[in-house]
């Protein structure tokens, strides 16, 4: 039997990669730092990392993040 | 669960950690990103990946319903299991997960209000146990099409007289964009399906990613013209988003004569020869 854990340090915030609002998401479980990007609309996440910290895992999530939007174009 | 039509087809977290040792309660995680279920989920939970274990994997379809009672019966789900769908995303896939079960006929399966997102906010108990449940038996019913819609009913709904609901983003209904930002799966042609009317999924929850009250929803459908006085089909691009939307309409706020056309928008935009429609509607 494994002990449970809780996710600690929530935060989600509002930002923009590339032109396209994003949601950044970032939290830690056990000594493991996580974080999501969510496109917000729709609303589904286009990258994660984790590493040991909250600063590391967010500049890895949003460099996966603002490679895949920059591909995304727009169409007159 | 406040007033919504069906309130027993939503439960709140607290809910769930109450009856996490609960033996007639089945907790099933499914997600938009299948990798997220590892991280750490509801104790005793067990993940569902969506695009493995939830859909056809040679014929575009859902689940056949000698895979859906085998995948039911390996979770450890009965006939008569209480079952709480949740997942990242507002409950994306949970939303997903639950037309099917209701589809081929299952009566207890409910929505954790808030989904993955607000369990973690909350601080709740986690778990990166993966759990082995005991086999189970389980019957499904014969699928209840009645939930679905298909392109002929959809071209025939072009003609009128049934409410269309595109719940993509405003940008791919208009065409702007072929597929969500950062996502690849796209199609040949940007738009609408004629006469649809814009009412972004999203729009139905709140921040922590809980549905809004029944009146919020009512008043938020109706003002875009979804009074259930007509049926409604409701699509995305690949159905996922538009069960969320068929639940909204159908459990929360119980209109009738609501399906979901999962065929979407990557049925409907790869058509040859058939009119689309682009702009802001």
């Amino acid at each position: 039997m494994t002990e449970n854990l809780r996710s600690e340090d929530y935060q989600r915030r509002a930002d923009t990669l590339t032109g396209w609002p994003v949601k950044i998401v970032s939290y830690r479980i056990g000594e493991t730092h996580y974080c999501h990007i969510d496109n917000v609309s729709p609303g589904a996440t286009i990258a994660r990392a984790n590493a040991a910290s909250r600063e590391e895992a967010e500049e890895e999530a949003i460099a996966k993040a603002a490679g895949r939007l920059e591909k995304t174009r727009r169409r007159s | 669960m406040q007033d919504y039509a069906h309130p027993e087809s939503v439960v709140g977290t607290e809910w769930v950690a109450g009856n996490k040792d609960n033996e007639d309660v089945v907790v099933v995680e499914v997600d938009v990103d299948t990798g997220g279920y590892d991280e750490g989920h509801v104790p005793g939970a067990i993940g569902w990946n969506w695009s493995e274990q939830l859909c056809d994997q040679v014929v575009r379809d859902i689940l056949p319903k000698a895979e859906m009672e085998e995948l039911l019966a390996s979770s450890g789900i009965s006939n008569d299991t209480t079952v709480v769908l949740y997942g990242d995303n507002n409950n994306w896939f949970a939303a997903w997960a639950f037309w099917q079960m209701k589809i081929y006929g299952h009566d207890k399966v409910s929505i954790m209000n808030g989904g993955r997102g607000k369990w973690l906010e909350e601080g709740r108990e986690i778990s990166t146990e993966i759990p082995t449940p005991g086999a189970a038996e389980y019957s499904a019913a014969e699928a209840d099409n009645s939930l679905r819609s298909f392109l002929p009913a959809v071209q025939e709904a072009v003609g009128g007289g049934v409410d269309m609901v595109d719940v993509r983003s405003p940008e791919e209904y208009s065409g702007e964009i072929l597929a969500p930002p950062g996502l690849p799966e796209t199609c040949q042609r940007g738009g609408h399906v004629p006469g649809a009317r814009s009412i972004p999924w999203g729009l139905a929850c709140n921040e922590d990613g809980t549905f809004k009250s029944r009146e919020e929803l009512a008043d938020l459908y109706s003002s875009r013209g979804i009074s259930g006085e007509r049926p409604v089909i409701a699509y995305c691009r690949i159905g996922e988003r538009s069960s969320h939307t068929w639940f909204v309409l159908k459990y929360l706020l119980g209109l009738d004569g609501v399906t979901n056309y999962d065929g979407s928008w990557t049925e409907y935009g790869n058509l040859v020869g058939v009119d689309v429609e682009r702009g802001e509607g």
